[in-house]
């Protein structure tokens, strides 16, 4: 007997496998990126530049299959929050990657000068942000509700140490106008790292949308 | 790409009046095409002139051609009955033969001149085995088809034309009998049967044309206005007329 719709549960199969294919290259456009800049690795840094257009394609292919689906398909329930999620989450992780981008160019452009302060807080800030996003990534393929929970409450502590490092370079600068363009960078790597932080906060809520059809708002 | 069928500049009048203008269409082999278009516009007509199933009107007149593997199904040398072998047709309403289901099935072969009691058994199984029907009969093969649920005959008639191994499947609005889960069990066998043969289905129902076909084609008043892709006609019809009728704002 032939179940129904199988060939429609293939093509929703196969959504959910290309975000989180994307998910993987953002996760590791991040990492690179922030890789980059605490080895002053001008390669890496470029590597990751030009890696930006992959993410941007998935991005396109992600969206026509929604809109395929939407369109073909006419998903309703459970079914229609895949599609829905699907076309939120590939805009989160499309402009994380942007932000992967923009560290790596800054990598650019502060490599050959001598760091103003050995960078501690933005690894651990890294760090923190890369594991929100590989469990919010884990979070959607299971379709675990308490991590993705967990993931939401991990941004707070993002926030803290965001402000905490911003203050700090605000002390360099106000001693020593002469780190200002050094930190001024830093301060936006922070920003980039605390954006990264919240999108991957939005996917965790799109992730216990799509399961209890819940909204919350936690960011 | 392949092309199974092809119309060419495809007339066909009902005595005086026009029903079909100038048709040509491409259908590649492999796929499923979905005829769509409001009652009247020319999408059975179209259909059933592909296996020659308009010849038995008397006031039927045809120009242009249709080709099949590029030879022109309307060549008076044409033998009408091999075609419609090789392009076989499924109709609105299940219509099985009064007869078991096994033979049902046999029938068309029977006629075609297969004896072989064993040969029989193993193309009736594998067409039951096609239509995605086989697990539900086997053990009752030798029981009336009129007993079966209407989903069910449907099935079987897809079977029985599956039977006498065909390469192009015509399907005239085959699910519009049918409740919703036949329905879709109909639309999934559609999207396997794609595989091994190319298949053109007429359908009102323009969510089913857009879930199971790979290209659709907008028929208005005769006239092929728009052949596309399933998914560009869906989601940016060319033609103004096209996305009027498919978001449901048709005057």
């Amino acid at each position: 007997m032939t179940s129904t719709r199988q060939s429609y549960n293939l093509e929703l199969e196969s959504l959910r496998n290309d975000i989180l294919e994307m998910g993987r290259l953002v996760a590791d456009s991040i990492e690179r990126a922030v890789q980059s800049l605490a080895e002053q690795n001008i390669e890496l840094a470029q590597q990751v530049m030009a890696g930006d257009d992959e993410i941007d394609n998935m991005q396109v292919v992600i969206e026509d299959k929604c809109m395929s689906l939407i369109a073909r398909q006419q998903p309703l329930a459970r079914d229609l929050r895949i599609v829905g999620t699907g076309l939120k989450i590939t805009t989160d992780l499309e402009r994380m990657g942007d932000h992967a981008f923009d560290i790596a160019k800054i990598t650019g452009d502060i490599t050959g000068q001598a760091l103003i302060k050995p960078l501690i807080d933005i690894p651990r800030m890294a760090e923190m942000t890369q594991n929100m996003l590989k469990d919010s990534l884990e979070a959607y393929t299971n379709l675990d509700i308490a991590l993705a929970e967990r993931v939401c409450q991990a941004d707070d502590e993002v926030d803290n140490l965001y402000q905490q490092v911003f203050r700090e370079l605000l002390t360099y600068m106000m001693e020593n106008p002469r780190t200002i363009g050094q930190a001024t960078q830093l301060i936006f790597v922070t920003r980039y790292l605390e954006r990264i932080a919240d999108h991957t906060t939005n996917i965790a809520e799109w992730v216990i949308y799509l399961v209890t059809g819940q909204r919350i708002r936690k960011n | 790409m392949e092309y199974k069928i092809q119309a060419n500049k495809l007339q066909l009048y009902y005595g005086n009046t026009l029903a079909l203008k100038k048709i040509s269409i491409d259908v590649i082999k492999n796929t499923v095409l979905a005829l769509i278009g409001p009652s009247g516009c020319g999408k059975s007509t179209f259909l059933k002139s592909i296996n020659r199933m308009n010849d038995l009107i008397d006031s039927v007149k045809i120009d242009g051609e249709v080709l099949l593997d590029g030879s022109n199904i309307y060549h008076p040398d044409t033998d009408v009955v091999m075609l419609r072998k090789r392009i076989g047709m499924v109709f609105q309403r299940p219509n099985p033969f009064p007869m078991s289901i096994y033979d049902n099935i046999a029938y068309g072969p029977r006629i075609h001149g297969l004896k072989n009691k064993a040969k029989l058994d193993e193309l009736v199984e594998k067409s039951l085995k096609g239509a995605a029907l086989w697990g539900e009969v086997k053990d009752r093969l030798s029981s009336s088809a009129m007993g079966m649920s209407g989903g069910q005959q449907q099935r079987l008639c897809i079977a029985r034309l599956l039977a006498v191994e065909p390469e192009v499947l015509l399907m005239d609005e085959p699910c519009s009998a049918l409740d919703p889960i036949s329905t879709m069990k109909i639309e999934e066998l559609v999207t396997e049967l794609k595989n091994q043969y190319t298949i053109i289905m007429v359908t009102h129902n323009m969510q089913q044309a857009a879930r199971v076909s790979d290209y659709t084609a907008f028929f208005l008043n005769g006239e092929l206005v728009e052949h596309d892709k399933t998914d560009a006609i869906f989601t940016r019809p060319q033609d103004k007329r096209t996305e009027d009728y498919i978001t449901g704002r048709f005057g």
